[in-house]
């Protein structure tokens, strides 16, 4: 093996070098010309990358019996009101109050209907409540950060908690992730699997942050963008955000459905 | 087609938002049919990883697939086919399941793994199968097309209690993983 650091506490390098590493890539990616719509599984400027990701092809095979299926969740599984992140404890979370709402659909446009929607996030001031989050920024007693929810017959999840806050991580010197909230995602079958992270629009980080450009093709980033909506905005109460998901995911019968 | 929103690690944090309780438990571990799948999870450097999370799918001992609610509040009678586990600080993991069935006559019956952690970018899919019946293995489609010195990072070890299966990352030995049709 050769000697790259990969501890992340021991990060040393600036983000100057990070993101002339990151440049590089870029560049890179220009000039081979081929789409990517995916993040990079081997992305030096993410650390802990270096070490987790294989370094053979995937390898192609084409799902069958249970790959085309996915686990099922119902009303069993998910209480409606553990779609609300601002109501899990006794008070109001502090930060800003906001509803992410968006379809789920297939490559298709097909939606996914009442599958599980799972998210976590940071509260306003950038802090899990998890115990290996070290980022000296206050826990908010009135807040977890986690929901889940059910898709609704046209794809639809919506979820109402607070703006989560950027936080610094150890990947380098004065590493700062950008604002997030986790989603995890299930599609219609096995193979269409999701976990990403929703950012906000405008955020200045968005070019310093090595896992939001470990997706080297800029359109394939800003899919992960939510826009600012006033028709999701509910007067004196919250503000609104849109954010629309298509998972891939093999369709061995699209005839079937055709419309 | 319309483009797929790309993926992001899963990240350090979350291990307050994703386990739940008996999330590993796909039946209780007292019943008498229960078996246990287990191993690491191993970066490029042979270390276990603390930080990763498995999701199981898999068929019922008869071999349908299963089509039941109620992973998240197991009632613990309903076999969902469906689990997540954690890796501990040393990066093992451990599930409490049913032998999975062939879903076809003949077919070789097998988990099927999805990796996450912090560091990995997009989930991985693998299918770890069972060692149980050489023929079967020996008819496979999927096997028959990966190359032989790579065929056993795709198949569990027998234990008298139920299976092994360690999932390398990287490396020489690197675990055979799965890309499907329209990723
Ligand atoms: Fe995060």
């Amino acid at each position: 093996m050769t000697t790259i650091d990969t501890n992340p506490n021991a990060a040393q390098r600036t983000q100057a070098e990070m993101s002339a590493e990151m440049a590089e890539q870029t560049a890179a990616y220009e000039r081979a010309g081929v789409e990517e719509t995916q993040p990079r599984l081997d992305y030096a400027p993410y650390r802990s990358s270096l070490l987790r990701h294989p370094t053979k092809d995937l390898h192609h095979a084409d799902p069958e019996s249970i790959e085309l299926w996915s686990p099922c969740f119902g009303e069993r599984d998910v209480h409606p009101l553990e779609s609300d992140l601002t109501i899990q404890h006794g008070g109001e979370p502090i930060g800003e109050r906001m509803v992410v709402t968006g379809r789920v659909v297939d490559g298709d446009g097909r939606p996914v209907r009442r599958q599980l929607v799972e998210i976590w996030q940071a509260n306003a001031g950038g802090r899990y409540v998890h115990k290996r989050d070290q980022h000296p920024a206050p826990l908010d007693p009135s807040f977890t950060g986690v929901g889940r929810c059910l898709t609704d017959d046209d794809g639809t999840y919506r979820f109402t908690t607070i703006k989560p806050g950027p936080y610094p991580w150890k990947n380098h010197r004065n590493a700062w992730r950008p604002a997030h909230i986790h989603f995890s995602l299930f599609g219609t079958d096995f193979t269409q699997r999701l976990v990403t992270q929703m950012y906000f629009p405008g955020d200045p980080l968005f070019a310093l942050d090595p896992i939001y450009q470990s997706i080297r093709d800029a359109k394939a980033r800003d899919r992960l963008v939510a826009t600012y909506d006033h028709d999701v905005t509910t007067h004196e109460w919250a503000t609104g955000y849109r954010w629309d998901i298509v998972l891939s995911g093999s369709h061995p019968t699209p005839l079937e459905e055709d419309h | 087609m319309l483009p797929p929103t790309p993926a992001q690690t899963v990240g350090p944090f979350f291990g307050y938002a994703l386990p739940f309780p008996q999330d590993d438990e796909l039946v209780p571990p007292g019943r008498a049919d229960a078996i246990r799948l287990h191993g690491d999870v191993l970066d490029g450097s042979g270390a276990g990883v603390p930080d990763a999370l498995l999701e199981l799918w898999q068929a019922a001992p008869d071999g349908t697939v299963p089509q039941e609610p109620g992973s998240l509040r197991r009632d613990g009678w309903t076999f969902t086919g469906w689990g997540r586990a954690s890796t501990d600080d040393a990066g093992h993991y451990s599930f409490t399941t049913l032998r999975p069935g062939a879903t076809e006559p003949g077919a070789a019956p097998f988990f099927l793994v999805t990796v996450f952690a912090r560091g990995l970018m997009n989930r991985l899919f693998t299918r770890a199968y069972l060692p149980d019946d050489a023929d079967a293995l020996a008819a496979d489609r999927l096997l028959a097309t990966v190359a032989a010195d790579r065929r056993d990072t795709l198949i569990a070890a027998a234990e008298p209690t139920g299976y092994r299966f360690d999932v390398r990352l990287q490396g020489e030995d690197e675990t055979v993983f799965l890309a499907y049709p329209g990723e």
